[in-house]
């Protein structure tokens, strides 16, 4: 029988391997036709060039890839809590050693490049998520420990955020998912999603509008529940009325933080976001661009380096988090599509696999995988196509720069590494 | 176990929204979608052909080029300036200057207006200079037009800026572009301009030029213009226009056998010069709104006169078609012809024949109004009813090309009237109305209504006996041929045998010692021709005068109408001569004649027509 000890390829997923390489592959081919320069056309290859670079970058993921399967998967679980610890410290040693790129201190400059933690903090904290649930005597139904969980995202999410780069640190919110799956009580999963709706639709249609809207549809599920459910009804009125209430305080609150406690500038991704500015010059720039260019590849799109708002340079930061506008704009309505099905496949994939664990700690870790991959697709994409406001994080797999590519890297191969090994765990 | 669900049916959910969004992003019509070669990462620069010359019959040039320079401005471009310095190098105030500037901007802030049109070289060459000062403006090269010859400029026509009409109906032409608005700079517009080529440069988000689009892959390389030659006679065009100096009126000469135009003369003239440049529009309001003298009528194909004896030989040919009379038919006229029991019911008539027999050929040369009124009441009282008879009548009268229009390659044109059964009919309801009703038609008065082309054409049709070729302007366009509708013989319903009587007539007009021209015989040239003098509700009677020559294989058929020139044989009949001799013969015998025509002037009479307002 064929075992590890012959093979170090042994048991991997192929379909995962698969799906990594025709990102990677479509993610340099997109950052190749948004950094040329139409002068170029081609005729010299360089590695000063951002698609030179990022050629670099993914050849030295392979090593990392080499170094992961190298390694025995207990030993993940059992330095999962140092590697949490040294990638915390790690954070914290940006506000002495860091350099300031773009008004965020968040990279250790090494010379020839610079490295970027909180990319990497994301696979510590899905390790230290998984080896805290391993543990039987923790039960999420349990204060303590809902506790304990929020701390270990809340630790590197705060550092984060002083960096200040809020977007990476939304990633850390969607650990709910992985905690919901293992067993978080359904009314702080539904109380989130609550606020987030009541976020928005506040912000879209004012508090007042908010408050009628809240109070028919309280009114139609009393009714509902008066007619149909007594028995539930006389079960539950008291919580029911107050989250009612808590709802209306937080309906009001809203206004309050987004006038007084956010800044302008997200003031304004809000008010593009909702159309209630009509901006395309200053603030709406970005979106505008990136939403045009976007509408200009139509159906079949323009062709690879054909579109000429790509080569015209129009899409600030079009190789790092508008990479997708690059896709929208040379490929088209199908080549969109296609990448965002790839995309939820292989989310779905990793899900899946989650799921065959027999380990807690790799269901719990694979689970971190998907919801961390899916937060960054969902915000990415839903940011350059102007349905969400605009938070700067990257594309897995697609958009340019080092850190961001080794550590979805790391953080997707520590799951095939694990999952290679599942036929070992009894 | 629900738990394990909620996860991947949240991930494809967003999938679907992203999906969706994509779907209304890039295949809906919305409104991100840019319209094609319209947004900030392409500019469009235009490459102008030089538009084609235009040449005489004889080759003699017309119509060339001048090279003028433009600027141009696109307005997003524009970026601080000196506003005092700029005005100064272009010669325009600061108000013109932020008027233009707006118009420009409502326009379009990406694609290049005109600024200031056609700059003198002079102020050029200072501009060009200091041109890198002013970011967003540019110097455009363009080529203007040129006459030689101070001659036809109603033929000629001109060109203009395009207006806002024709850039919202023509996606050819973009603001500040030239285009033929008259004469055969209209019809052969797209001929004479070829076809502008176009540049697509890419350009970055800093509006930098970085190379061109796709690699020129959806430029075009300018088409030049083709060279267009006229039917028109230069040399004759002019001599005839000095003829016509200080009268009003239209001449057409039209040679017979091909349809071509060898004058178009509409009296009172400009220098087609004074179309072109910078000083364009001052003198185009001048001569639009000499209401007076109309100097951009183009009185050779709009003015509808009525005809007056010219005419005659329709009713004379209809009759005789219509088996109504024979060349032997025989007037008695006593003065006049009275067609009705009334005191009023009398026609005039000049004749002198003093109740002698009349019959065609002495009807025609000595112009009796008794002779053709009988003949015009016999066709119409042919017919039970008088309406089918006016009906036979107009088919034979538009036959000729009279009352419709010559659809040819003149730029404007009119109608003229000639009336049918109908049209009485509407007139007098209850069909009260006969033969006698109309009588004055039969002698082209009457509600009858000609312009010159449509004489000129119908003589050509008589000198053809019995058919004619669409009238054009245009001989020859190189590397192409002309259109078959020029080129294939319209026949009238005239039988050919009825021609020769008449023309032996109109021949006699010259060569009978009581003949109506008589007093313009040319010595040597068989003319053919038929005086009129055509009252009408402005003043004086108009002189009018048809003719053709030689009798035998025509070469040239003419029509003249002098405005206000009293009688026939006054005005347009000298003038009608001396241009056939000059076109057959190339000289002039009658020296003193040709000095009375320059130096006449119907100026006195004109005067007396403008209307004094008084004001109290």
């Amino acid at each position: 029988m064929r075992s590890r000890k012959d093979n170090i390829f042994y048991g991997i997923d192929r379909t995962l391997v698969l799906f990594y390489l025709i990102l990677i592959f479509l993610g340099w081919l997109n950052i190749y036709a948004t950094t040329i320069s139409i002068s170029e056309n081609g005729d010299s290859f360089s590695f000063a060039t951002e698609y030179g670079k990022q050629l670099i970058w993914i050849a030295l993921s392979f090593v990392l890839i080499m170094f992961i399967f190298l390694l025995e998967s207990r030993y993940f679980e059992k330095y999962a809590s140092i590697i949490y610890v040294i990638t915390v410290l790690s954070l914290v040693g940006l506000f002495v050693f860091g350099k300031n790129i773009n008004g965020a201190t968040s990279w250790y400059n090494l010379g020839m490049t610079s490295i970027q933690p909180s990319e990497f903090s994301k696979v510590a904290t899905a390790l230290a998520m998984a080896k805290l649930l391993n543990d039987k005597q923790l039960n999420l139904k349990k204060t303590n420990t809902q506790i304990q969980a929020l701390l270990l995202l809340l630790i590197p999410a705060i550092l984060i955020i002083l960096q200040p780069d809020p977007g990476s640190a939304l990633v850390y919110g969607s650990f709910i998912f992985v905690l919901y799956r293992e067993g978080l009580p359904v009314y702080h999963f539904s109380f989130g999603v609550l606020s987030l709706v009541l976020f928005i639709t506040t912000l879209i249609f004012g508090s007042n509008n908010t408050i009628i809207g809240a109070i028919a549809v309280f009114g139609f599920i009393l009714l509902y529940l008066y007619l149909y459910r007594s028995k539930a009804l006389k079960r539950g009125w008291i919580r029911m009325v107050g989250a009612f209430f808590i709802s209306i305080l937080f309906i009001f609150s809203v206004e309050f933080v987004f006038n007084n406690v956010f800044e302008q500038h997200h003031r304004d991704r809000f008010n593009i976001l909702f159309e209630k500015t009509e901006d395309t010059k200053s603030i709406g720039y970005n979106t505008n661009q990136s939403i045009t260019t976007i509408a200009s590849g139509g159906f079949f799109g323009k062709g690879f380096l054909q579109g000429e708002r790509t080569q015209g340079d129009f899409v600030p930061a079009q190789q790092t988090d508008y990479i997708f506008t690059t896709v929208g704009e040379q490929w088209g309505f199908i080549g969109s599509t296609i990448l965002v099905a790839i995309f939820i496949l292989f989310i779905l994939r990793i899900i899946k696999i989650a799921e065959r664990q027999k380990s807690k700690f790799s269901r719990v870790y694979g689970y971190s995988v998907a919801a961390i991959l899916f937060t960054h697709f969902t915000i990415n994409i839903g940011m350059v196509i102007g349905i969400l406001p605009t938070i700067g994080i990257p594309l897995p797999f697609f958009s340019y720069g080092g850190s961001a590519l080794w550590g979805f890297t790391v953080l997707l191969f520590i799951l095939i590494r694990l999952d290679a090994n599942r036929t070992y765990e009894w | 176990m629900k738990r394990v669900g909620l996860f991947p049916f949240l991930i494809i959910f967003i999938g679907v929204i992203f999906v969706v969004r994509l779907f209304y992003l890039q295949i809906l019509p919305n409104k991100y979608q840019l319209p094609a070669f319209n947004n900030s990462a392409i500019k469009v620069t235009y490459d102008y052909p030089e538009r084609g010359f235009i040449y005489d019959r004889n080759d003699v040039l017309l119509v060339a080029n001048q090279l003028t320079y433009d600027i141009m401005v696109i307005p997003r471009d524009v970026i601080e300036l000196d506003t005092i310095e700029f005005c100064n190098l272009i010669k325009i105030t600061k108000n013109e200057f932020l008027a233009k500037m707006a118009k420009a901007v409502k326009y379009s802030t990406r694609i290049p207006s005109t600024l200031v049109a056609q700059l003198s070289k002079a102020d050029f060459a200072f501009l060009q200079e200091k041109m890198h000062k002013f970011k967003g403006f540019y110097i455009q090269r363009r080529s203007l037009r040129e006459y030689p010859i101070n001659s036809a400029p109603n033929v000629l026509g001109y060109i203009s800026e395009v207006d806002d009409n024709i850039i919202n109906n023509n996606a050819y032409y973009q603001m500040g572009e030239l285009i033929g608005t008259a004469g055969v700079e209209k019809t052969y517009e797209e001929i004479l301009r070829g076809k502008k080529g176009v540049k697509f440069i890419q350009r970055n988000r800093f509006n930098k030029e970085i190379g061109p689009y796709k690699n020129g892959l959806y430029d075009t390389l300018p088409v030049a213009g083709n060279d267009i030659t006229l039917t028109i006679d230069s040399k004759l065009q002019q001599y005839g226009e000095a003829l016509m100096a200080n009268k009003r009126g239209g001449i057409v000469a039209i040679e017979p056998s091909t349809g071509e135009i060898l004058t178009l003369i509409s009296m009172p003239t400009y220098d087609p010069n004074l179309m072109v440049g910078r000083e364009r529009s001052k003198n185009f309001s001048k001569l639009y709104l000499d209401v007076y003298s109309k100097p951009l009528l183009d009185r050779g194909l709009q003015a509808q006169y009525p005809p007056g004896s010219p005419f005659k030989i329709m009713s004379a040919l209809a009759a005789l078609q219509e088996n109504v009379i024979t060349t032997k038919s025989v007037v008695y006229c006593f003065g006049g012809y009275k067609y009705g029991s009334s005191e009023k019911a009398f026609m005039k008539c000049h004749c002198d024949t003093y109740g002698s027999a009349v019959m065609l050929d002495k009807a025609i040369y000595r112009s009796c109004n008794s002779y053709f009124a009988t003949a015009y009441r016999k066709v119409i009282e042919k017919y039970r009813k008088p309406y089918d008879g006016m009906n036979a009548w107009n088919k034979h009268v538009e036959s000729f090309g009279l009352g419709k229009y010559l659809n040819n390659d003149l730029a404007v044109g009119q109608k003229g009237l000639i009336p049918n059964g109908d049209f009485y009919n509407k007139f007098y309801p209850n069909g009260r109305w006969r033969a006698s009703t109309t009588i004055s038609n039969g002698i082209g008065q009457g509600e009858v209504l000609t312009t010159p082309i449509q004489l000129a054409n119908m003589t050509a049709a008589i000198a053809n006996r019995g058919f004619y070729f669409t009238p054009h302007i245009v001989k020859n366009i190189r590397g192409k041929n002309l259109d078959k509708k020029y080129t294939e013989p319209i026949y009238t319903t005239i039988d050919t045998k009825h021609f020769d009587p008449v023309i032996e007539g109109l021949f006699n007009v010259f060569e009978q010692p009581n003949g109506t021209a008589r007093g313009s015989r040319v010595e040597g040239l068989q003319i053919c021709g038929k005086t009129g003098t055509a009252e009408n509700p402005h003043g004086q009677d108009h002189s009018i005068f048809i003719a053709f020559a030689p009798k035998d294989n025509p070469k040239i058929a003419i029509a003249v109408f002098v405005e206000n020139g009293y009688w026939g044989s006054r005005w347009a009949v000298p003038i009608a001569t001396l241009m056939i001799e000059q076109y057959l013969k190339g000289e002039i015998s009658r020296i003193d004649t040709q000095e009375r025509m320059y130096n006449g002037s119907l100026e006195d009479e004109y005067r007396k027509q403008k209307v004094v307002v008084k004001r109290n």
